[in-house]
């Protein structure tokens, strides 16, 4: 049961996240790269959740590993990364929370409302520092393997 | 001299026209600002000045010749065009394409609609609620109404869009149709819950890249833009959450 679950999870969220990249007009040939991107984060953030673990760090995981994934399918097709990564983070953006936030506010509800508020907060910044460790630690690394690649053209031609 | 200039001319017309291509498809603004830099040093001007925001793109050449600028009125999402300038950009620097060419391959990227027809973009909005219902572990018998009420609203989003080009009040109406269907739905039977249906159906029109484009240009020290943008993100959330809050209170 459990793995149909996820099967069901992967193939609506590619979906989900492929229509969002239609919106936004992405370019045709990478489409489907763009709702795998989705689907990768998406799976991470449910299986994090449902092990139990709390949304603000599920989210911070699945948007870091969107941005690992996006920069690399941005270096693989030489365009910029944002593409990429913008359909991936939808699934993860807190409306759900928002939403409610909004609705204890109508309702007159304004301290379970700034909850609700104060927890959609986080998790949009939980989702932005995703994107950016990940962008740093892809630069560092990257950084490193290209110096060490001229280091060892020097002793080659030593 | 005079040709030199002329030719400068040009050069300058070409970078503050891919800059202004991009900045109207939504990139971030410090790849807006590096790419025109870029585009300059390759042109033979190294002591180019740039200094892009939402809404305008100043560039100089330095003392002597005269400061540059160019005015965005408004804003879409765009990422086809982005992707395009930014292989234009490419060409351009790595000397494959003259500036000529390039100049005119901007000018047709410009006036090129590369949307997909309404009806499809509908289409994709209605699939993409759908399937965030299900993703918020939503039943599917309420899959057919959430993906109703995802395409209404988005289309309703793009025809107001097109009548009066206010952002603000077109998101607003938008989510106003589509908290409606759901209601309606649930209050006649035909839906079981109407949070998840009204989450799932609004997901098409949260602004995603403007988030994005604005953390990511406050942490590349572009603080400017960044507020712009976050400015703008809030306020398309704050129309959304208004008209999602006048549905609720019926």
């Amino acid at each position: 049961m459990q793995m149909m679950d996820i099967i069901i999870q992967l193939i609506v969220s590619f979906f989900a996240t492929a229509g969002i990249a239609i919106i936004f007009n992405v370019p045709r040939k990478t489409l489907l790269h763009c709702g795998l991107v989705g689907v990768i984060g998406w799976i991470i953030y449910y299986v994090l959740t449902e092990q139990g673990m709390d949304v603000v760090k599920a989210s911070f995981f699945g948007s870091f590993v969107i941005a690992i994934v996006a920069h690399l399918y941005a270096r693989r097709f030489k365009i910029p990364m944002i593409i990429f990564i913008v359909g991936g983070i939808i699934p993860l953006v807190p409306g759900g929370m928002a939403y409610n936030a909004m609705r204890n506010v109508v309702e007159d509800d304004y301290l379970q409302g700034l909850q609700y508020g104060l927890k959609a907060f986080l998790i949009t910044g939980a989702i932005v520092i995703g994107l950016v460790f990940a962008e740093v630690i892809i630069q560092l690394i990257f950084r490193s393997v290209r110096s060490s690649k001229v280091k060892l053209q020097k002793v080659y031609k030593k | 001299m005079v040709l030199q200039d002329a030719d400068n001319e040009l050069t300058i017309d070409c970078l503050l026209l891919a800059g202004r291509i991009m900045i109207e498809s939504g990139a971030e603004t410090y790849r807006v600002e590096d790419t025109m830099l870029r585009m300059a040093h390759s042109q033979n001007m190294p002591n180019a000045q740039c200094y892009a925001t939402p809404t305008g793109i100043i560039f100089s050449l330095g003392k002597t010749q005269p400061t540059r600028i160019t005015s965005i009125p408004s804003r879409v999402t765009d990422l086809q065009k982005i992707a395009l300038v930014n292989s234009v950009s490419r060409r351009l620097t790595s000397q494959i394409i003259t500036l000529e060419e390039a100049y005119d391959e901007l000018k047709s990227i410009q006036k090129t609609n590369y949307f997909l027809p309404t009806y499809l973009q509908v289409l994709a909005a209605a699939l993409a609620s759908g399937c965030f219902l299900i993703m918020f572990k939503g039943g599917w018998s309420d899959f057919p109404i959430a993906f109703l009420a995802g395409g209404l609203g988005f289309l309703v989003l793009v025809i107001i869009n097109h009548l009066t080009r206010v952002k603000f009040f077109s998101e607003f109406t938008a989510s106003l149709v589509l908290g409606f269907v759901a209601f309606f739905a649930v209050k006649y039977g035909y839906g079981t819950e109407l949070d998840k249906i009204i989450i799932s159906s609004v997901m098409p029109l949260v602004p995603g890249i403007l988030i994005t484009n604005a953390v990511r240009d406050l942490m590349a020290g572009h603080f400017m833009s960044g507020m712009a943008k976050g400015a703008e993100a809030f306020l398309t959330a704050f129309a959304i959450g208004a008209a999602i809050a006048v549905t609720l209170g019926f």
